[in-house]
């Protein structure tokens, strides 16, 4: 929304400077976006006569001045044709900007003659684009302040612009009248009352207005018009034009430039046809679909059903409350124009003109709300402007419907008020702010004016007083700790644990990424995604259309735009949300990385080493531990198809899957452009079982004196067999004697193969006895060794190697 | 006596000697050992008779002792000399690289939230979360933005798709951190007081704006919570969050669907220098909405109304995160670009906390 300093004033009496007016728009909610002080530009400029002027003798079109100024007699050299003796001129002196020639000024020599300055035309000054000769003024005194003599004399030319943001409530600070009266509340002036217009109708309206009764209702309860005949429409006077312009309108005509006047200034939008070209009576009506209208905008509009139309016996003549028709538009030519003023409902306007795509003014405001009760008086004003500019005799009013019944009234409750805001506002200044918004009190009930639709309730009352009585002012108290004392702590578990989880990883050497939620189609289908319930019905680009299905895809893209930059080694994280349905909540918490690369830098203890398998299975591990999960956990090999079928493993707990981990599939990485291979792990964050019994006591630790006994032992079994079967198969051997089995050895291979035979392999582990009530005498540590070769014989069908 | 002086002078010449070990034990075994020559003279002892064997006796064992001490002196010697020759052949170039350790990182998101949860922590706020798939009721219903609202429109929103058959209007990706008040009340009901952060999601994408950002909702009802303790709330916030010893906000009125009376918050900066500092100069830099939660709001969750009250407030993490650490450009917190993480990123045990400064 954007209005003039001088137009504010029509309504506003104040003399509050302008950036007090400015400061108080934005603390009362209408946030000033831009001020436009033309003056600003013209501040330097001071008023100065021509003593005398003579040809410069060396330039037949130059004239040399004497020109009295402030600061005495100068000399300027001029070419303009009117430099001449005895007018008073406009001076720019050295050291000033001239704004429509770019330039600052200095002391110039001009064909051997000295000029002090330049005495400036209207297009130099950027004033208008006349430039035949410097500009004349009629009046004024040398030295005078030129920006003072257009103040006097010409004040459109440095009216300042200010440029609001309208919140979506406040429809009526759309006119440049209800700007005006939120700042008279603030006490900022007095608004102005509005005269009104009385209309003596001359003759009966050849055209008449009707409403379908099925709009009557809802869609249009009330519209009015009168014809207007022997009407000139030519260019609107200056001062109209100058506002216009001003606010970024461009002056067409005297009776379109109207009803852009009544938009901007009453939040009265009006539609002004050419009458000659209407024929019969102006129906009302929802479009049955299909229609084809030429709007003045000049595209062609294809209607849909329900939209509302404005018809005559020729068909759609204007989009109602959202633009009129090229056909019946006004023209230089026309004479006999019919003038509308109309309700129209805000919601079957926003839907037309988002359907259509139009934005005009009239749907912005008429989407919004405009005041119900001024359909008529408005319609007066704006009949009395065209004929006051226009000429011509204005009809009888035609009218259909009446205006929209808005009347409610909510309960103030200044207690209740204060105790919201917490600022002490007296009862009495509450209901004269309220008073001075339009609303009308009765004893403690309110009724908003009728161009405040968005009042509606007792809430909407205290955000008035409290606005208007500025929260600028609104001093902090503060709030009281529910508890007193130490704070308790604030976080689930599941969110201490996702912390965890994040610390742990980045403290193993990964660099926490956060990528998009959503990823392109077919790195969803990659990851078992891409359903159509996850798919977004308007993504911003082709990378961006389903909801991840996993982490994977968003870290492996990172990783392929790294190497891109020449980062062959990484180590990437995210913790965050995957989607596995459309619905609210089918969403869970993950936690992945990926490693790619070597593990280190080339380093002269050949520390550099390719990432494996085993590193990403250390790392899932350790977030494990971090998080609490139980040490007793299955590895098995049922994973997702993004892993590679023999380099990945899934760590579950029964049928919880707490983690995977392995080699990212090769096909995989070729499709998301990532130089492999990779491995990564990903870690249920919420799978992880929370502990049985909270309490932040530890289990007793039993220290035993005894010496414990390692043994080792090593296995021949087939290559595929796996070591865990033979570690749980020798920890089931005595459970109590059994501290722990670790593995330290495999030998596989070609070489392994030539000694223990072809599909062998060797497996060996040390095993620790824990004797708990007396040593072990050798009989004893025989027997456990032998059980261990039995069980793990008969689990593994393999031999003890000799 | 005067052989025993002759036999020390002797034995302590040869461990003088004695240059090495070996040397030194070939001597122990000639004078003490069991055939030595000092111990063939104790084993004489015997023979003799009482009274020269006391006095014998005393000055053997005297000369044991020093031909031992001195044996043992002898040894230590050599092996102290034996340790510094192996010393000086143990040089290594110290100025070698240390063997490499990987150096992690926290995103700055990730670590703005937890600075956040510590402020609001110690108020009293509790974390709450929600879904980021939403149903529009509770991004927009509830929060009393009906469908034909503006405001709605404002909201550049991502819809789900929906299937031909399914005739419910479709999902949205969260607008904003707001619908987990709705949720956190329906499930708490009141007195309540928590803080949500989260991603939320808008369809635009330009120099300044990501179509997924962060936000952080707050939310205190009570009985009789009002706009100067929201105001209180915030200045202690920004104060502990921006690390500056005040701060000072300016509200202005404003308007949220969900919140009446509703307030923009500025907070006094200066960018002398193109540098933004916080809490002193003549600018004002916008950087968050709030109010007082909407009675159809309240009503919406199952919180009367008439009975309770209360501020709810909402505002951009990556912003925030920008403004205090200097960050330049919000697409780079989506980028991954290694070079951005590790530069803008945070040590894994950085864990902000109030005793110790949240950044420090």
């Amino acid at each position: 929304m954007k209005f003039t300093l001088s137009w504010l004033k029509d309504h506003l009496d104040t003399s509050a400077p302008l950036d007090v007016l400015t400061e108080a728009l934005t603390d009362l909610g209408l946030e000033v976006e831009e001020v436009v002080n033309p003056a600003a530009k013209l501040a330097p400029f001071t008023l100065a006569k021509i003593l005398h002027a003579e040809k410069h003798p060396d330039a037949d079109k130059l004239r040399v001045c004497r020109v009295l100024t402030d600061e005495g007699e100068k000399q300027i050299v001029c070419g303009a044709p009117n430099a001449r003796e005895g007018i008073t001129v406009v001076l720019c002196k050295p050291g000033d900007y001239v704004p429509g020639i770019d330039v600052t000024l200095g002391v110039g020599i001009i064909r051997g003659v000295e000029s002090h300055g330049m005495m400036a035309s209207e297009r130099e000054l950027e004033l208008s684009d006349e430039h035949n000769g410097i500009i004349e003024l009629p009046s004024g005194e040398v030295g005078q302040r030129f920006i003072d003599w257009l103040a006097l004399n010409r004040p459109a030319t440095v009216d300042p612009m200010i440029h609001i943001k309208i919140t979506p409530n406040r429809p009526d600070a759309l006119g440049v009248r209800g700007v005006a009266r939120d700042l008279a509340a603030r006490g900022l002036g007095v608004l102005k009352p509005m005269a009104a217009a009385v209309i003596a109708g001359g003759f009966a309206s050849p055209i008449g207005v009707a409403i379908d009764a099925a709009l009557k209702a809802k869609g249009c309860p009330h519209f009015a018009g009168r014809t207007i005949r022997g009407v000139t429409n030519g260019p609107s006077p200056d001062w109209l034009q100058q506002r216009l312009k001003a606010i970024g309108l461009r002056p067409i005509s005297a009776l379109v430039d109207i009803t852009n006047y009544f938009t901007y200034g009453l939040n009265r939008p009006l539609h002004v046809f050419d009458a000659g070209k209407v024929t019969g009576t102006l129906r009302i009506h929802a479009a049955a679909g299909g229609e084809e209208f030429l709007a003045l905008d000049g595209k062609t509009y294809t209607l849909r059903a329900g939209m509302m139309a404005i018809s005559d016996a020729a068909g759609v003549e204007s989009l109602a409350g959202i633009m009129g028709g090229e056909v019946s538009g006004c023209s230089e030519a026309t004479t006999d124009v019919f003038l509308e003023s109309a309700f129209w409902d805000p919601i079957t306007i926003a839907a037309t003109g988002r359907a259509l795509k139009i934005n005009s003014d009239a749907r912005y405001r008429f989407e919004r709300g405009v005041d119900p009760a001024f359909t008529l008086a408005g319609l007066d004003l704006a009949t009395q402007m065209i004929l006051d500019l226009c000429g011509g005799e204005a009809s009888d009013l035609v009218q259909d419907g009446a205006p929209l019944d808005v009347s409610r009234a909510y309960k103030l409750d200044p207690a209740r008020l204060i105790s919201l805001v917490g600022m002490d506002i007296p009862e009495a200044v509450q209901r004269k702010t309220l008073e001075d918004l339009g609303f009308t009190l009765n004893g403690d009930m309110a009724t908003p004016p009728t161009w405040r639709p968005d009042v509606l309730g007792e809430a909407d009352l205290v955000e008035e007083v409290a606005r208007i009585a500025s929260l600028t002012k609104l001093q902090g108290r503060p709030l009281p700790r529910v508890n007193t004392g130490v704070p308790r702590p604030i976080l689930t578990p599941l969110q201490v644990k996702e912390r965890q989880a994040r610390r742990t990883i980045a403290a193993l050497g990964y660099n926490e990424c956060v990528t998009y939620s959503f990823i392109d189609a077919e790195a969803a289908r990659l990851f078992g995604g891409g359903a159509d319930a996850l798919r977004i019905e308007n993504p911003i680009s082709s990378e961006m259309t389903h909801m991840r299905p996993d982490l994977l895809p968003g870290l492996l893209r990172a990783a392929a735009r790294n190497q891109a930059r020449g980062f062959a080694d990484m180590a990437l994280f995210e913790v965050g949300p995957i989607f596995t349905g459309g619905e609210p909540g089918e969403q869970s918490l993950l936690a992945s990385g990926l490693l790619i690369g070597a593990v280190a830098p080339r380093d002269p203890f050949g520390s550099r080493r390719a990432v494996d398998v085993f590193d990403a299975k250390a790392d899932a591990e350790a977030v494990l531990a971090a998080l609490g999960a139980p040490t007793r956990v299955q590895i098995t090999r049922k994973v997702a198809d993004w892993w590679h079928p023999g380099r990945s493993g899934a760590i579950g707990l029964g049928p919880i899957l707490l983690a995977t981990f392995g080699e990212v599939h090769p096909r995989v990485l070729q499709a998301m452009g990532v130089k492999g291979p990779a491995v990564a792990f990903s870690v249920f964050v919420a799978a992880v079982p929370l502990p049985k019994v909270k309490t932040p006591t530890r289990a007793a630790l039993t220290l035993s004196d005894l010496q414990a006994v390692d043994r080792d032992f090593a296995f021949v079994v087939d290559a595929k067999v796996e070591a865990l079967t033979a570690v749980n198969a020798a920890l089931g051997a005595d459970k109590l004697l059994i501290d722990s089995v670790k593995v330290f050895d495999q030998f596989t291979g070609e070489k392994a193969e030539s000694q223990m035979g072809v599909g062998k392999k060797s497996i060996a582990f040390t095993v620790r006895l824990q004797p708990r009530e007396k040593t072990l005498t050798d009989g004893e540590i025989e027997a456990a060794s032998a059980k261990i070769v039995e069980k793990v014989s008969k689990a593994t069908g393999g031999t003890l190697r000799s | 006596m005067d052989g025993l002086d002759t036999l020390k002078a002797k034995y302590l010449t040869a461990v003088a000697g004695a240059s090495d070990e070996s040397g030194l034990e070939d001597v122990r075994l000639a004078a003490l050992g069991k055939k030595g020559e000092i111990s063939a003279l104790m084993a004489s002892l015997g023979k003799m008779d009482p009274d020269m064997r006391k006095a014998a006796g005393a000055n053997l064992n005297l000369l044991k002792d020093e031909i031992d001490a001195a044996l043992r002196a002898k040894k230590a010697g050599l092996a102290d000399a034996a340790l510094d020759e192996r010393l000086r052949s143990e040089w290594l170039d110290v100025t070698l690289p240390g063997r490499p350790r990987p150096q992690g990182s926290i995103h700055p998101v990730s670590q703005v939230m937890e600075e956040l949860t510590a402020i609001f922590g110690d108020m009293g706020f509790a974390v709450a979360e929600g879904p980021q798939i939403e149903s529009d009721w509770y991004n927009f219903d509830a929060l009393n933005i009906p469908p034909e609202h503006p405001a709605r429109q404002e909201h550049d929103t991502f819809f789900m798709a929906r299937a031909a058959d399914d005739a419910r209007p479709p999902h949205v990706l969260r607008t904003h951190t707001s619908p987990v008040q709705i949720r956190a009340m329906t499930a708490q009901g009141a007195p309540i007081r928590v803080i949500a952060p989260g991603r939320v999601y808008r369809m635009d994408m330009d120099q300044t704006h990501a179509p997924m950002f962060h936000q952080v909702e707050g939310l205190a009802i009570d009985r009789n919570i009002s706009m100067a303790n929201l105001k209180w709330t915030l200045e202690e916030f920004c104060r502990a969050f921006f690390e500056v010893p005040s701060v000072e906000l300016r509200f202005r009125a404003s308007h949220f669907p969900f919140t009446e009376p509703s307030a923009e918050v500025d907070i006094r900066c200066s960018w002398e220098g193109g540098q933004l500092k916080i809490g002193q100069g003549d600018s004002w830099l916008e950087i968050l909405g709030s109010g007082m939660v909407h009675p159809k709001v309240l009503a919406a969750a199952g919180v009367d109304p008439a009975k309770w009250q209360g501020f709810a407030f909402g505002m951009g993490i990556d912003r925030i995160a920008m403004l205090k650490y200097g960050i330049p450009d919000l697409r780079a917190f989506f980028e991954s670009d290694l070079r951005w993480l590790r530069h803008y990123g945070f040590a894994a045990l950085d864990m902000p906390d109030l005793p110790g400064g949240l950044s420090s």
